[in-house]
């Protein structure tokens, strides 16, 4: 209640005197959704430099990245963002799964116990951004609780937010299926790596500050 | 766990009560669901208990009066609305298991399969 009052009073005064100077634009999702791989491709069209490393083994970002001061430009509107590129949340981290990837069992126990103080981080980080974009992976079931926790918690926060169905260049993606687990969202098709789209994006992150 | 059982409980307790009952390797049926915030911080816990032994969980909320593509008529969301106002969201079923027991629980929206590991053991 609180903190629905806080968000309502931020937002009013903030409204008010038009002091937004800077927005904060988190990247939410699971695990290889490709939160930043896109984060990567904002920061490679308005910074000339990526945010960080994106691999195919899950809970590659383990850690919240923030990239201050990204200026993007959209038709004739220009603002200005910090975006907050968190690890992916999860309820499981077995590291077993890392071994499958060639890694030692060092390796994959370090990487569990990184990637898990990773999740409670970003967790933490939702009551610190402005507008989130929720990155999931449009060939993957859209109903996962994850998904939904995410979305919910968002919601009781009173955060826009933007959904992103990435990896629509693959022929696995059902972009329709993400639209219809969340019909009361924008949702948007994208390819993060192939820069599929993203002209739209930017348009949908625009209409949502 | 019935809703009884749960509603009044604190955040903490809650919580407390569903990890310690998946960490004995039983899988948990609630009527009812945890609010928005409780999801969360039900991650976030399992996340600073994760150990070689316990490597999560695996959870899924369901509502069975949802009927997928169906029109539901407003009088019965009136109805629905006023029910989960007064007596709380008892119609949720809120399915909790161990990740190394359930390895996944895919809702699609109007049925759920539960997949199941098969006996995992680790030295």
């Amino acid at each position: 209640m609180i903190k629905k009052l806080k968000a309502f009073l931020n937002k009013f005064v903030n409204k008010l005197f038009k002091k937004k100077s800077t927005i904060k634009l988190g990247f939410y999702g699971p695990p290889n959704a490709g939160k930043t791989t896109l984060a990567n491709k904002i920061c490679q069209d308005w910074l000339g430099e990526d945010m960080g490393s994106a691999s195919k083994i899950p809970h590659e970002t383990r850690e919240i990245q923030v990239k201050e001061k990204v200026i993007i430009k959209s038709g004739k509107k220009e603002l200005d963002f910090n975006i907050i590129d968190t690890p992916g949340i999860a309820t499981k981290i077995d590291y077993e799964d890392f071994l499958r990837h060639k890694m030692s069992k060092t390796q994959a126990r370090k990487r569990a116990k990184e990637a898990t103080k990773g999740v409670i981080e970003a967790i933490k980080w939702l009551d610190n951004v402005d507008v989130v974009i929720v990155v999931l992976d449009s060939t993957e079931n859209p109903y996962s609780q994850v998904n939904l926790t995410i979305i919910g918690n968002l919601a009781a926060r009173d955060i826009p937010v933007l959904i992103v169905a990435n990896k629509i260049d693959l022929k696995r993606s059902k972009i329709k299926k993400v639209e219809a687990a969340f019909p009361q969202y924008p949702v948007i098709g994208i390819s993060a790596e192939k820069g599929k789209n993203i002209e739209k994006f930017y348009k949908e992150v625009f209409k949502l500050v | 766990m019935s809703y009884r059982e749960h509603a009044n409980l604190l955040t903490e307790e809650k919580l407390k009560r569903i990890l310690k009952i998946t960490k004995q390797n039983k899988i948990i049926l609630m009527q009812g669901r945890l609010k928005a915030h409780e999801e969360a911080e039900l991650i976030e816990k399992t996340m600073s208990q994760i150990t070689r032994d316990f490597a999560g969980i695996s959870f899924c909320v369901i509502n069975p009066q949802q009927n997928g593509k169906q029109q539901v008529p407003f009088s019965t969301k009136l109805k629905n609305s006023i029910y989960n106002m007064t007596l709380g969201k008892r119609d949720f079923l809120t399915i909790i298991g161990p990740a190394t027991i359930v390895r996944e629980i895919r809702k699609n929206p109007t049925k759920i399969d539960l997949l199941i590991n098969q006996s995992k053991r680790r030295k």
